[in-house]
């Protein structure tokens, strides 16, 4: 059951990115191209997802346990470090140069777009890398 | 700055970011996690008891999900002009960037906005301005 309802989660979350525009990264970047001409949609995307996620997630913060009987987990930090900071500019320097993020970029590979599966496998690269440096005490950034 | 009022599609972007809110939503209260994609992705790679199952089905959802568009109508165009080099960067960058950020656009773009997170907002201006920022240099300062 559990793995059913993530299954459905994910599939609705994709089509939702498909839908949205997000799944095309030359849209991604109109948006980006703030200084340019920009295409605002995704502003929207982001109103409508939050605009739905702030009734699921107030909902969430009351409660202890999840409809399927699992702990919620929801994240206890609320630091404000180096690593948070350095690594959503790296992040976002990566979604500026080829317009795709974590999530439209599973959506590549299942849609079959070569560029996308490059794109994913850097990705999971640079995923285990941080692993790497993660766990060796010398690649670790001070908080 | 001046909109792009040809590709700007309001409502269906509208519509889809409903359509995420909402699988963001389902995940948290049936199954207590956040639909953050790079943060379920990395946990795959410290695999531990319990956290595989929820993961790859989440994910496998998102993989299928252009596979059964396609099965019932034509996927919108997607256009990717970076060329591989590019792109192999912008992966590696990306793929560090949200580990060491712990979060990205779903993660803290949506569900840590969504939770009035003052993390999430913080990183969601780094990723923002540092995409921007990007954007404007390789466009209109180097002209690719």
């Amino acid at each position: 059951m559990i793995a059913l309802v993530s299954f459905v989660s994910g599939l609705i979350f994709g089509v939702g990115l498909i839908v949205a525009g997000m799944a095309n990264p030359a849209k991604v970047l109109g948006f980006l191209d703030i200084t340019g001409r920009w295409d605002p949609s995704l502003a929207l995307v982001m109103a409508g997802a939050i605009l739905v996620g702030l009734f699921g997630f107030s909902l969430a913060r009351r409660w202890t346990i999840s409809l399927l009987g699992l702990p919620m987990m929801l994240p206890p930090t609320r630091r404000l470090d180096r690593r948070l900071i350095a690594g959503s500019l790296a992040f976002g320097a990566g979604w500026g140069l080829g317009g795709i993020c974590p999530g439209p970029a599973l959506v590549l590979i299942g849609a079959g777009v070569a560029k996308g599966w490059i794109f994913a496998a850097a990705m999971l690269a640079g995923m285990g890398i941080f692993e790497i440096l993660d766990r060796c005490p010398l690649g670790r950034i001070a908080r | 700055m001046s909109i792009d009022w040809l590709h700007f599609t309001p409502w269906p972007s509208f519509g889809g970011g409903m359509l995420i809110g909402l699988a963001a939503s389902m995940l948290i209260l049936f199954v207590g996690r956040i639909a953050g994609i790079s943060g379920i992705l990395g946990g795959l790679l410290r695999p531990r008891r319990g956290e595989i199952g929820w993961r790859t089905a989440f994910l496998g959802g998102l993989v299928v999900a252009p596979i059964v568009w396609r099965a019932i109508a034509t996927l919108p165009e997607i256009r990717i002009d970076a060329g591989w080099p590019v792109l192999v960067v912008a992966g590696l960058l990306v793929g560090i960037g949200t580990r060491y950020g712990a979060g990205c656009t779903s993660g803290h773009g949506i569900c840590g906005l969504s939770r009035l997170s003052p993390r999430s907002a913080v990183a969601v201006g780094c990723f923002m301005a540092a995409g921007f920022t990007t954007v404007l240099i390789t466009r209109h300062v180097l002209g690719i």
